[in-house]
This record gives structure tokens, C-alpha cells and sequence, in this order.
């Protein structure tokens, strides 16, 4: 750490870090879906029967499916980062380009979940919502609102891995330099996390 | 206490000068920790003067019965943004991106902070939440009524424009974020050699301490003010007791951020005291661990308390209960503070310079309004005092006459250093003299008429009250003029001040033992500690 100027950027290879700031950040992406899950919570231990009730009218088929997709993609994520390691840049670029993919489809999926729910009416301060029972406009304000935000960190986290591409593709990236993919891949897995929450909360509570 | 304690001023060009691009691009496309501490230290004093004219204007209002220069609407507006911009733009950044930016990676021995890119950025996410907070003032229906609590379901609403307002809060709340993100890996990677956990200087340790508050406390407070948007604009519920929702739960998640974030307003400002003191007294600081350690726990204990907001909005007396207690514990560690604070000073060869002035100050203001917090953790007397102007009283005691004081100490400590220019000493002292009669006046009476009943944010008085008003509205005029001296005086100095020796003060932290202003990788060689940062030698300071 001595020398002019030109070697103030090392801080900026320090992978501990970047490593450390990353997973910090996390933390706060988790508390950030903490706070609605102690509204879902407190509001669930409220009207335990209508989040019962609406839980049902809930595809848990889609849920599921929705579910392996980004298992999947997490598969795929992490094995591009193996490959990247190796030095299969191709490969890994393929890897992220699929966990992209996957993510898209998982996006495809939730829309056409949504728009089904609008066809019967079903949106935040729909009249057919609000003639129904608090605890079950309740369930769906928080269905729309946790699902819509893990959909909008869905979307962060393709717009961030397929930066990771273009990384890729110009080597920046590369065998002795996968930091930032590393971090983008945890991000990654962090979404697939809270869907792993998402799913018995909204699909399975029935 | 270092290897490196004979540097002597060498050709090197300060951060100042230096650097690829020139002009206005040189600073807002830097990512050099010192030039980001002066933009937002820019920055952050416009809005300061703002916050303050608007909080002068309401003062004006008081100072006879009806109505004197506004309306009721315009009086809630003015409540509101002086609270929004006071808190978001000046108390909660504050101490932490001026000062953490500048002196962090300077005090542990680095170069910079561990991501300088990210840094900058956000300062961008600041200033970006201040565009907006003060478009929201401009367009919609108007500038929000709310005060700055945001609390619903007024807040769901009211006409006018909470939307942009809350938005803001968010981006500023992503900011605050990244900083402490910043501040905590740059502690934690970056401390020079040698410079072990007990041999940090304790504002490192406050800034240490109110990272993590930043990062685990601000994340609720986002999510929140996002549901209150969610909720204008498409009416969830969550909130909303018409739709089931309990607006109860509002006031828990908004204040499981806000208490903490009072946390994150005060810790550096002890901080900043806890250097001042020794270098001034000469003397090595008492109970340095007893201060590192309480600043942690300040941060602990002052996340489990936030309720004690809520007694008397309905919460069980069991919770009121266990607020409570919490809240009598926080005392504690900032008492422990306050008696080590004194313990230094006791035999020691005390230098009454403008900072010190300042920082002693900060301690007496700060006794009051810590005290008159822990009146108000009583169960029974916060019923008499809650939504009173005891409460304007005690928080401006803490926030302006605690973070707000400690920041002018901060700035009289560290502005030969930031600038390499010395103020006028002789004016800085005697700016003291307003400022510490007017603030009296004005915060002092205010605690005595909420004592009397008089409620908060309210537009008109009634005529028992009449006599404080006046008394405390010529107070405000005292205060201003104090602090127009003593930023005018900052400001004069910057083009005319004569040019600051690297040590002013016989200082012996790191930042004392580089040139002033400091060259732009702060070292020339990075130095190995070998002992504490207080480490006076007892004949040197006679």
C-alpha cells in the first residue's frame, strides 16, 4: 500500500471488502421484506380464517413451478461462477445468459398470475375486493405488494447479471477477477430466497 | 505515537489542487473521500439555512395571538418541511459524510474509504432525494402538511403532495444506507497496521457504531414510507383501518427506524467530543474503552425502545411497561459518556479554543436534553408532557444543541485541516454568546410552556401562553444572529484567513501529523500505530 496515486485504486480489489459491503447490503435488503413480514404476521395472527380463506383462491401450481424456475436459476447461477473460476468464460457467459432467461420466465409467469386475478376483479381497492372481508383485503394488499416487490428485485437482478455478461464478454471479468459476478450471483440467490418465504406464506397458507 | 510523527510539509499538492479534472467537474466526478466531505459539508449547510429560516419564520408566527404572517395551511407546511429537511438533509447525514467522509480513512491510517465509487454515489442519491424533497414543495397540491412523521391515516389522505416528500425520504433513507455500508467494510479492511480495535480513535468507534445502526434500522424505515406511496396511489390497506388495516402498525414500523435514527444523529456528535476533550485538555482520554464500548451499546439499546413514542397511542400497558424500562437503560451509556467526558478534563491543562468552548457546551445542552428525555420515558408524566412543547424542546436540546453544536465543534476542530485556513478565533467565541443566550431562550421556554400545556404544531396560542412565545421568539432572533457570525465567519476565513500550521492545536490523532490541507492519498508512507491515539505525554501539555 505505498506508492502515488496510481496505486490508490487497489482498495478497489480488495475482495474482502467488496465481499463484506455486499452481504451488508443484503442485511438490509432482508430487513427491507422484514418489515412487510411483520405486517403479514401481525395482520395474519388477526384473521387467521380470511388469509386462510384467500389463501386458497391462490394457484399454488403456478407457485410451485414458479419456485423450481429460480431454484433453477440458482443452479445455473452458480455454476456459472464455478465456470468463471476455471476459466470457461464461454461456458459461463451461457450460464448467466440462462439464469437471465429464467428469470424471465419466472416474470412471465407472475403477469399472467396477476392479470388472471384482475379478470376476477381481484386488485388493491378493487369494489369486488372491498366487498369482501377485511382480513382478506388485507391477504391481497400484502399479496400484491410482496409479490410486486420481489417482481421489481427480479428485474434489479436481471438488469445486474446481464451487466455481468457484458463484463464477461469484454474479460473484465475473468479467472483472477469474479468479485462482481460473485456478488451479483449472491444478490441473485438472496431473491430466490425471499421467494422461498413468499411461497408457503401466500401459496401454502391454506 | 506513530512511526511517522516528524513528517515535515513536503511539494506534494493538497487535495485541493490536485486531481485529473479542474473546475466544477474535479468535484462532483471525484471520488477523493476529502472533496466528497466538502460537497455534501456545501451541500448540507444550503439546506441547514433553510431548515433554519423556515424554522425562524414559524417563531415569527408566534409572536402575537392569531394570525401574524401566514395561514393555518401555510403554518403545517412550514412544520413540515422544516422537520423533513432539518432531519433528512442536516441532523441524520450530519456528522457522518462531512465529517466520517474526511477524517475516517484519515484517523485509521488509509487512503480512502474502502468504495470510493460508491461513495459518490451517494452523495448523488442525497442530493437526488433533496431535488425532490423540495419539487415536492412546488408541484402536486402543494407542500405536505403532515409533519415529518408521515403518520398515517392522515398521511394517506391529505391532499397534498406526500407522495414526492415520502419518495424523497426513501432515496435519502438508500443513501444513508450506502454510507454506513461504506463506513463499517472501510473499518474493517482498511485500518493501518498496528491500529488495533482499542487503539482506534473514538470517533471512529461512533462512526463504527452508527454504521450498523444505519444499515439494519433505515431498511424498515424505506419499506414503510414505500407502503404509505403504495397506499396513495393504490390503496392496499395495510394501513388503512377502513380496508382492516391498523394504522398503529404505522407508528411501530416508522419509529423501529426513527428511534435508532436518533442514535444515528447523536453517536458521531459524542464522538467528535470524545476527540475534542483530550486534545484540549492535554490530558489522555479517561475510560477510553468504557466510551468505545458504551457508543456500541447506545446503538444496541436504542434499537429496542421505539415504542416509547407510541404511550399514549394505545399500545398495552405491559409493552408501555417494557418501553419504558429500555428506555431508562439508554441513560446509561450516554451517562457513562458524560462522566468520562468530565473525568478527562479533571487535572487536566484545559485550553478554552473555540472548539473546546463548543464541545463543553455541547455537554451542558446535552445534559438537558438527555434529562429531559428520561422525564418523558416515565409512564405517567409522558401522558402530561406527550405532543407538548416539552418535547419540541428536549429533541431541539438534543438534536441542535447536542448533534448540531458538536457539528460547529467539529468544523471550528477540523477546519484549519479541511481548508489549511484559520478562522478568526476571537469571533468564533464571541458568536458562543448569542448563540448559547438565544438558544436557551428559546428551547429552555419552550420546555416550560409544554409543562404549562402548550400542545405542539399548533398555529395560535392562547393568552397564558403569550409571555413564553415572545420570550422565546427573541430568543430565536439571538440564535440566528450567533450563527450567522459564527458561519460568516467560516466563510470569510476561506478567502481571507491567514494559512493553518498542520497542528493547530498540538493535536496527536493521525490527522494532525499530515499537512493541511492534506495531500490527496493523505499519506506518504502508510504509518504502523504502535500506541493509543490519546496518548499525551503528561509533561508536553503544561
Amino acid at each position: 500500500m505505498t506508492g502515488s496515486i496510481a496505486d490508490a485504486p487497489a482498495a478497489h480489489r480488495d475482495y474482502g471488502g467488496a465481499k463484506i459491503a455486499m452481504w451488508l447490503f443484503l442485511f438490509t435488503e432482508i430487513i427491507l421484506f422484514g418489515g412487510l413480514f411483520i405486517l403479514y404476521s401481525a395482520y395474519r395472527s388477526k384473521y387467521p380464517h380470511e388469509f386462510h380463506d384467500a389463501g386458497n383462491e391462490l394457484n399454488y401450481v403456478i407457485g410451485v413451478i414458479n419456485t423450481l424456475v429460480l431454484l433453477t436459476s440458482s443452479l445455473s447461477m452458480a455454476l456459472s461462477i464455478s465456470a468463471v473460476q476455471k476459466g470457461q468464460q464461454r461456458l459461463a457467459m451461457l450460464l448467466v445468459g440462462l439464469t437471465v432467461a429464467l428469470g424471465a420466465v419466472f416474470l412471465v409467469n407472475k403477469y399472467f398470475e396477476w392479470i388472471a386475478k384482475f379478470h376476477h376483479g381481484l386488485y388493491p381497492n378493487s369494489p369486488d375486493l372491498l366487498k369482501r372481508a377485511p382480513g382478506e383485503v388485507l391477504f391481497f394488499g400484502l399479496y400484491f405488494s410482496m409479490t410486486g416487490l420481489h417482481g421489481v428485485h427480479v428485474i434489479a437482478g436481471m438488469v445486474l447479471l446481464s451487466i455481468m455478461l457484458v463484463l464477461l464478454a469484454r474479460k473484465r471479468i475473468h479467472q483472477k477477477d469474479y468479485v462482481k459476478i460473485e456478488n451479483a450471483g449472491l444478490y441473485w440467490h438472496l431473491v430466490d430466497v425471499i421467494w422461498i418465504f413468499l411461497l408457503p406464506l401466500f401459496y401454502l397458507a391454506a | 505515537m506513530t512511526a511517522m510523527a516528524a513528517t515535515v510539509v513536503h511539494a506534494e499538492p493538497s487535495f485541493l489542487e490536485a486531481g485529473g479534472r479542474t473546475g466544477l467537474l474535479g468535484w462532483i466526478l471525484s471520488t477523493d473521500h476529502k472533496r466528497i466531505a466538502i460537497l455534501y459539508l456545501v451541500s448540507m449547510m444550503s439546506f441547514f439555512l433553510v431548515g433554519v429560516t423556515i424554522g425562524v419564520l414559524m417563531r415569527l408566527e408566534q409572536l402575537t395571538m392569531g394570525p401574524t404572517i401566514m395561514q393555518p395551511q401555510t403554518y403545517n407546511a412550514m412544520f413540515t418541511v422544516h422537520g423533513v429537511i432539518m432531519i433528512f438533509l442536516f441532523v441524520i447525514p450530519g456528522l457522518p459524510v462531512v465529517f466520517g467522509n474526511f477524517f475516517l480513512p484519515i484517523l485509521i491510517g488509509a487512503k480512502d474509504v474502502a468504495l470510493p465509487r460508491l461513495n459518490l454515489l451517494s452523495w448523488y442519491f442525497f442530493m437526488t432525494g433533496a431535488v425532490l424533497a423540495v419539487l415536492s414543495l412546488f408541484t402536486g397540491n402543494g407542500p405536505p402538511d403532515t409533519g415529518w412523521t408521515f403518520y398515517a391515516p392522515y398521511s394517506l389522505r391529505t391532499g397534498p403532495n406526500v407522495s414526492l416528500a415520502v419518495f424523497a425520504a426513501f432515496v435519502l433513507g438508500f443513501s444513508s444506507i450506502l454510507t454506513g455500508i461504506n463506513f463499517v467494510t472501510t473499518i474493517h479492511r482498511l485500518r493501518a497496521p498496528g491500529m488495533t480495535w482499542h487503539r482506534m480513535p473514538l470517533f471512529v468507534w461512533s462512526l463504527y457504531a452508527t454504521g450498523w445502526v444505519q444499515i439494519l434500522a433505515t431498511p424498515i424505515v424505506s419499506i414503510t414510507l414505500l407502503l404509505v406511496i403504495l397506499e396513495r396511489f393504490f390503496g392496499i390497506g395495510v394501513f388503512d383501518p377502513a380496508k382492516g388495516g391498523d394504522p398503529l402498525l404505522y407508528q411501530h414500523l416508522f419509529w423501529m427506524y426513527s428511534h435508532p435514527a436518533v442514535y444515528i444523529m447523536i453517536l458521531p456528535a459524542m464522538g467528535v467530543i470524545s476527540e475534542i476533550i483530550p486534545t484540549f485538555a492535554h490530558r489522555t482520554i479517561f475510560g477510553y474503552r468504557f466510551i468505545a464500548y458504551s457508543s456500541v451499546a447506545i446503538a444496541a439499546l436504542g434499537s429496542l425502545v421505539w415504542a416509547h413514542h407510541m404511550f399514549t397511542s394505545g399500545i398495552s400497558s405491559m409493552a408501555s411497561m417494557v418501553f419504558s424500562l429500555l428506555t431508562f437503560l439508554v441513560a446509561i451509556p450516554s451517562a457513562i459518556k458524560v462522566f468520562n467526558w468530565v473525568a478527562t478534563l479533571y487535572k487536566g491543562s484545559i485550553e478554552i479554543a473555540p472548539p473546546m468552548l463548543y464541545a463543553l457546551t455541547f455537554i451542558f445542552l446535552f445534559c438537558i436534553g438527555g434529562l429531559t428525555g428520561v422525564m418523558q420515558g416515565a409512564l405517567a408524566v409522558n401522558v402530561h408532557l406527550h405532543d407538548t412543547y416539552f418535547i419540541v424542546g428536549h429533541f431541539h436540546y438534543v438534536m441542535f444543541g447536542g448533534t448540531g453544536i458538536a457539528f460547529f465543534a467539529a468544523l471550528l476542530y477540523w477546519f484549519p485541516k479541511m481548508f489549511g485556513k484559520m478562522y478568526n478565533r476571537r469571533v468564533a467565541t464571541i458568536a458562543w454568546v448569542p448563540l448559547f443566550v438565544g438558544f436557551n431562550m428559546l428551547y429552555f421556554t419552550m420546555l416550560i410552556l409544554g409543562v404549562m400545556g402548550m400542545p405542539r404544531r399548533y398555529y395560535d396560542h392562547l393568552p397564558q401562553f403569550h409571555t413564553g412565545h415572545v420570550i422565546a421568539t427573541v430568543g430565536s432572533w439571538f440564535l440566528v444572529s450567533g450563527l450567522l457570525l459564527l458561519l460568516g465567519n467560516f466563510v470569510v476565513a476561506l478567502f481571507k484567513g491567514e494559512k493553518a500550521p498542520a497542528n493547530p492545536w498540538g493535536g496527536i490523532s493521525l490527522e494532525w501529523q499530515i499537512p493541511s490541507p492534506p495531500p490527496v492519498e493523505n499519506f506518504e508512507e502508510i504509518p504502523t500505530i504502535t500506541s493509543s491515539p490519546y496518548h499525551f505525554n503528561p509533561v508536553a501539555g503544561r
